[in-house]
């Protein structure tokens, strides 16, 4: 019952997922280089995502369907890294100059 | 508070759609009281979380909304009908392609078609619900209120008008000062939330719920569409609502993500735009594709040819669709290297889409085809469209490009695209399937003829453009001089789009007279169906399959005609868990409505208070436990055998 009205898993996760995004503010306020800075903001976001899919969704509970969870999680990776490498290639690298 | 920026000043035609938004208000007010049906509304409609019903509310939202952008389309080819013609001002004119293109695509394709995966898509497969029922009704209600928060932006305020692209720094606060693109970003926003959610709805109802033996290559090829739409949705949208809310911290709270001071960026959000503008056209065509396999083979009585090449390219195109968004901006700035990758994806695109043009070539190859009008739309589509994929090669190419850009060939390359890839498959759809809704079939001899209407209007509508766009007419201007010669293929154009209002007309006519004349369909197949839609009645029962169909083959029903299959095994009628009905999804789409108004006037306080009471909501519908209820087995053979007679329920 206590369990029921206490999820301590979800509780502990929100909790983390805060800190991380107040740690992720050391970028503004701090005093950092800017390797370190996005070294930082890396960290924090990557522990940041598998908090999210592993507390939040669930991924390492169900056993049958593993084949149509990895496929969605290479295809949301395609997605990002399409999408900023894309704009990246764009803006930065293919720039006309 | 300063009541002036609500009122939209000026033009007899603005204070005419005032007077017919109120007097169609009081009169659906008024109708509903005098014959007592609030009640039957809040009941069969407002709280239901049936997948048919809620299809079917869709299906007559883009409807109203097809007639409402179509107006706009009216607007814009009578005011460019001839030179320096005064009907409309530039601004008014702005905001009319503006809410069309808009309309058009976010407010009419997309719910037409989500109108019709709603209904058919359990059916296909042979279940009794989507996934998340009362989830569906919240997709429902939030695409609702968007839409009808545009609507009201024509007369409140006043609409968007920096185009459906609202490419920055035009529609930043400094270029578009009114609340138009307030609207825009809230509007979209919110309505785009619910179409995320019927992604994740619909790519789980297909993924578990199934009925045994359907296995994912045993699919019907519009399940197959609709379930690789549903992915492209759930990947691209979110691109947009992070877009969305940049722009509304922009217009709102002064930010500088796109503006062209303090470090922002301007072309980031035609970017952004594309990153998902261009998997959108995508969304809106590949269900229309799977419209038209099923349309295909039902009416060449032949199973479809190459369905394994079909769902591959499917799956390519759903991947290349996300590699080529620059292509809409190759004028930008950005380098040749850039220009000539994208412009490889793009016309790789091409050769999926060739592989389905002959997939359904080679179906018709040889088979007993029977003209009927859902049929002679498919016909019509391939040729039409296959003229769309051509010059869309053409616009592919980025050094000619450069000419082609932002002229009227552009225009008419996407609405040769998009009216036979989208509008086409929808009204196919909608005569294919409306006996498996209604039980009667629309009538076939005025179907026949809005379709001839329909199918040359949109050829003289839209074909003298491609040349208007050659001869250097830039598209989105209001108003030419005599010496350009733009006039009389101008002219021709606005001939033929009277041409499609009157088709259009001729179809709202048909469903008015088929409403009234047609005779009832007793056999629940009055096409012949292949698929298992046609395998329950029609109309089907609130729980679609008193059991549940098994499937061996491909064209299930179909293989049970032919073969004797049974797709019943001799189960037994058990009980039946059904979802109950809830206010709940209504009612936050109505708080979603407030807190957008809010947003959009900057009305502080009513907008915190609508933000809270969103959330006090969402909590509060997820602990719901509310876990439906059941038909007894007693009640469903009675139910039976009642549709067997031929009785309605």
């Amino acid at each position: 019952m206590m369990k029921q009205l206490f999820p301590i898993r979800h509780v502990m996760g929100y909790l983390a997922s805060l800190v991380l995004s107040a740690a992720a503010l050391i970028v503004i306020y701090g005093d950092l280089s800017s390797g370190a800075n996005m070294a930082v903001l890396l960290i924090t976001a990557l522990i940041q995502a598998s908090l999210q899919l592993f507390v939040f969704m669930h991924i390492g509970e169900s056993a049958d369907s593993k084949k149509e969870l990895y496929i969605n999680i290479a295809y949301a990776l395609f997605v990002g890294l399409v999408t900023i490498f894309g704009t990246l290639f764009i803006f930065v690298w293919g720039w006309y100059s | 508070m300063d009541l002036d920026k609500f009122k939209v000043h000026g033009e007899p035609l603005i204070y005419g759609a005032m007077v017919s938004i109120a007097l169609a208000t009081i009169g659906i007010l008024v109708g509903l009281t005098y014959f007592k049906k609030w009640g039957y509304l809040w009941r069969e409609w407002l709280t239901t979380v049936d997948h048919k019903k809620i299809g079917v509310m869709y299906i007559l939202a883009a409807l109203l909304m097809l007639f409402r952008g179509g107006v706009d389309a009216m607007m814009m080819r009578l005011q460019t009908a001839a030179p320096e013609m005064k009907f409309l001002d530039a601004q008014h004119y702005n905001e009319v392609f503006t809410t069309h293109g808009l309309i058009m695509i976010l407010f009419m394709a997309m719910p037409f078609i989500i109108g019709l995966m709603n209904v058919i898509i359990p059916l296909q497969i042979g279940a009794r619900d989507v996934a998340f029922p009362r989830l569906n009704a919240v997709s429902f209600w939030l695409f609702f209120m968007g839409a009808m928060l545009l609507n009201i932006s024509f007369v409140i305020g006043g609409s968007p008008d920096a185009g459906w692209s609202a490419y920055f720094p035009l529609a930043s606060l400094e270029f578009s000062p009114t609340v138009g693109n307030n609207y825009y970003s809230l509007a979209l926003q919110i309505s785009g939330i619910g179409t995320l959610i019927t992604g994740v709805n619909f790519i789980v109802t297909i993924l578990k719920m199934r009925a045994p033996g359907m296995k994912l290559m045993k699919m019907p090829m519009f399940t197959w569409s609709v379930l690789i739409t549903n992915v492209i949705i759930v990947f691209a949208f979110p691109v947009l609502t992070v877009a969305l809310a940049l722009m509304m911290f922009d217009r709102l709270f002064g930010s500088q993500f796109f503006t062209m001071a303090n470090g922002g960026m301007d072309m980031l959000w035609a970017n952004l735009f594309w990153v998902w503008g261009h998997p959108e056209v995508y969304i809106v065509i590949l269900p229309a594709f799977g419209i038209y396999s099923e349309i295909i083979a039902t009416f060449s009585k032949k199973n479809l040819y190459g369905y394994t090449s079909m769902v591959f390219s499917m799956l390519i195109i759903s991947l290349l669709s996300f590699l080529v968004w620059a292509h809409h901006f190759y004028t930008m700035g950005q380098g040749a290297m850039v220009n000539s990758f994208f412009s490889i994806t793009t016309m790789a695109i091409a050769v999926p889409t060739g592989v389905k043009i002959f997939n359904w070539l080679f179906t018709l190859r040889k088979g007993r085809i029977t003209f009927t009008t859902p049929m002679l739309y498919t016909l019509a589509f391939i040729p039409i469209f296959t003229i769309g994929g051509v010059t869309g090669v053409m616009l592919a190419m980025a050094s000619a490009d450069y000419q082609y850009h932002n002229t009227m060939f552009l225009v008419a390359h996407f609405h040769y695209v998009l009216i036979p890839g989208a509008v086409f498959a929808v009204i196919a759809g909608f005569h294919y399937w409306f006996p498996k809704v209604f039980g009667f079939r629309l009538n076939e001899r005025l179907g026949k003829h809005s379709f001839w209407w329909i199918v040359i209007s949109f050829n003289v509508t839209f074909f003298p453009l491609f040349f208007l766009g050659l001869m250097g007419m830039t598209r989105r201007t209001y108003t030419y001089s005599e010496e350009s010669g733009f006039g009389p293929l101008n002219m021709l154009s606005f001939v033929g789009a009277v041409g499609l209002a009157i088709g259009f007309l001729l179809l709202v006519y048909n469903i008015y007279w088929s409403t009234r004349y047609m005779p009832r369909d007793t056999t629940s197949d009055p096409w012949d169906g292949r698929t298992l839609e046609w395998a329950t009645h029609s109309p089907m029962p609130i729980y679609n399959f008193a059991i549940v169909p098994t499937v061996q083959t491909r064209d299930a029903l179909w293989s049970a005609k032919q073969d004797n299959i049974p797709l019943y095994d001799d189960k037994k009628i058990t009980k039946i868990h059904m979802p109950s009905n809830t206010g709940k999804p209504f009612i936050l789409g109505v708080i979603f409505f407030i807190l957008g108004f809010s947003l959009v006037f900057s009305l502080w306080i009513p907008a915190i208070l609508s933000g809270i009471g969103v959330i006090v909501m969402l909590a509060f519908m997820s602990f719901d436990r509310d876990h439906g209820y059941y038909i007894s087995a007693e009640e469903v053979i009675a139910t039976e055998k009642k549709l067997k007679r031929g009785e309605t329920v």
